[in-house]
């Protein structure tokens, strides 16, 4: 029910924060060419939580850095409100898995430093940053070096940044890999608590499908070798989520075509590794006998 | 309130006085001591023995008479400040000139294209053989020498700098420029900073070669220093003299480096180990 709430309120506007139209992204030189994405197409409703999966080296990485404007597209294109991505911009920011923190600042300083290179005044600096370090629970660490954090700290510290800036789009790619059980566990309930009270327009990528579900609203699930959307699931699992939802059975039904979807891709893409093994090692060594 | 406050601050020193002396008695000390004490006793040991090579060295009480004798000298103390005064100024002005020069080559490609290949072919020449150019070159002695304790500095923060600026996480850029930060921003919030500790390595190693190359020029080229110093020693046939200006050479040395890794250590917090 809250989920059609959020829609009726963005309704005025159009449903799609970000369209991915026909994209095209190949890497290499002119002989060694390897298409990474082909023709992918989908697009980000705007106050959903939308999951990216895929088998590893699908190109989930590579759609980011295109969304983001880190890249840009050989063809097709990534649309923001239906304006071309041209560039980075505070709209969309992303946290990736390895931190970007900036090692040379406090947590304030990297927390405060989108308002900084805006010119905001150092009052309204202070006082937005230390609400959100509040909020994050990192206050009394804000003198504190990333290099003196936790892991789950930082990744906390990284979505303070972001946050502060009141992006329209927030990309996480794989946020909370390298995180013990248990903080992982307890960011997934953070971000969840925080995006179902703000409804902020999210883009997550993981690899564990119960987390994909668990958080979803959409699940994208991509192909290996194109990269192209394979299949797109609606999460109709009610929010606020709970954790007892994981023994709901609408969540295995979801797990289990999911999941076949998912192996499919994964075999295909463990095949083609084994190939090209194959290949090289048949290109490096004569076949024994000869 | 605040006697106890005094009083806990006093006990409090005292704690770390004790401390100390316990970290001067502590095991690494007594090796470190012992192994200075079986260094000079093999040395007497090679000299009255006439060990063959080792039999023309002084006796360590000789050369520790020497050094007593030295160090009350006014010569001895202007040595030590004329070769300070030229390692300081010539190392300034290498790092003055060659941290922005490092930084444009490591920023802006165009740049390094173009400057990139006269450092290639100038940067293998060891910094001692400008020596004889120099001194030609400059019309005094002092400016050569100066000329010269800079060069070697230079290439090594040069090179470094450009390096470092080159190894910054691409990642970090990006995620500044997400966050809305300008050309200006990048280079000061950004670049610098991720610069400073590839600084602080070209400093280390710099302070280093300005020193070998300084001594080499004032043996050649000077008339007071250290480095001199030890060369009219030689000249003189004075053997504890020459081992007394090594070890001072050696130690002028160490206390520059000290400097450097001090000054490098306070710009970086974020490097403290805490
Ligand atoms: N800058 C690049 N240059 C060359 N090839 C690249 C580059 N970036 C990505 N690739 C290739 O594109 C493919 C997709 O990479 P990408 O990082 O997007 O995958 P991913 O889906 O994020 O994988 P993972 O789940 O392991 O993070 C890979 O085969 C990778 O080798
Ligand atoms: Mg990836």
């Amino acid at each position: 029910m809250s989920a059609a709430v959020a829609t009726g309120i963005a309704a005025a506007q159009p449903a799609r924060l970000v369209d991915v139209d026909g994209v095209t992204k190949c890497f290499g030189t002119e002989d060694d060419r390897q298409i990474c994405l082909e023709s992918c197409s989908f697009g980000i409703p705007r106050g959903k939580l939308t999951v990216l999966m895929g088998p590893s080296g699908c190109g989930k990485t590579t759609l980011i850095n295109l969304i983001a404007g880190y890249e840009l597209p050989d063809r097709g294109s990534v649309r923001l409100e239906g304006a071309p991505v041209a560039g980075p911009g505070s709209d969309r920011l992303v946290v990736f898995q390895e931190t970007t923190l900036f090692p040379w600042m406090t947590v304030y300083g990297n927390v405060a430093f989108g308002c900084k290179v805006k010119r905001l005044s150092q009052a309204a600096i202070r006082e937005k940053a230390e609400r959100i370090l509040a909020k994050v629970g990192l206050y009394a660490f804000r003198d504190k070096y990333p290099s003196q954090l936790s892991g789950g700290m930082q990744r906390r510290t990284e979505l303070a940044r972001a946050l502060i800036n009141d992006p329209k789009l927030m990309i996480l790619d794989e946020p909370f890999r390298g995180l013990d059980a248990m903080t992982r566990e307890l960011m997934q309930e953070f971000y969840l608590k925080l995006f179902e009270e703000t409804c902020l327009t999210t883009l997550f990528v993981t690899h564990e499908l119960e987390e994909a579900i668990f958080m979803a609203d959409r699940l994208v699930l991509l192909t290996y070798k194109p990269g192209q959307v394979k299949e797109i699931l609606d999460v109709d699992l009610p929010r606020p989520r709970h954790f007892s939802m994981f023994a709901s059975k609408r969540f295995f039904e979801l797990h289990d075509h999911a999941m076949s979807l998912l192996v499919e891709e994964s075999k295909k893409a463990f095949a083609a590794g084994c190939t090209s093994a194959f290949d090289q090692i048949a290109g490096a060594r004569p076949p024994a006998g000869g | 309130m605040s006697s106890t406050a005094l009083e806990l601050k006093r006990s409090g020193r005292a704690l770390r006085i004790s401390a100390y002396v316990r970290g001067i008695l502590s095991l690494k000390t007594l090796q470190g001591v012992s192994t200075l004490v079986a260094f000079v006793a093999l040395w007497q040991a090679a000299v009255s023995l006439k060990v063959p090579y080792l039999s023309n060295l002084p006796y360590p009480a000789d050369v520790w008479k020497s050094f007593t004798d030295t160090v009350v000298t006014r010569a001895y103390w202007i040595s030590w400040a004329v070769s300070l005064e030229r390692i300081f100024v010539s190392f300034l002005v290498a790092q003055v000139l060659g941290i922005p020069l490092g930084l444009l080559m490591g920023i802006s490609r165009k740049s390094k294209d173009i400057l990139f290949p006269v450092f290639e072919i100038v940067r293998p020449i060891p910094p001692i053989a400008w020596i004889p150019l120099a001194i030609l070159f400059w019309p005094t002695e002092e400016l050569s020498i100066y000329a010269l304790t800079f060069i070697g500095p230079f290439f090594v923060i040069v090179l470094n700098v450009m390096q470092g600026v080159a190894n910054i996480d691409v990642s970090l850029k990006r995620a500044a420029l997400s966050l809305g930060a300008k050309p200006g921003d990048i280079f000061w919030k950004i670049m610098l900073p991720g610069a400073l500790p590839s600084i602080l390595t070209g400093m280390t190693v710099g302070i280093g070669v300005a020193w070998n190359v300084l001594i080499a020029a004032e043996m050649i080229a000077g008339h007071v220093g250290l480095g001199r110093m030890t060369w009219e020693a030689y000249t003189n046939g004075n053997i504890p003299l020459i081992m007394v200006g090594m070890a001072s050479i050696g130690v002028a040395g160490y206390l520059c480096s000290g400097v450097v890794r001090i000054v490098g250590q306070s710009c970086m917090p974020w490097r403290r180990r805490s």
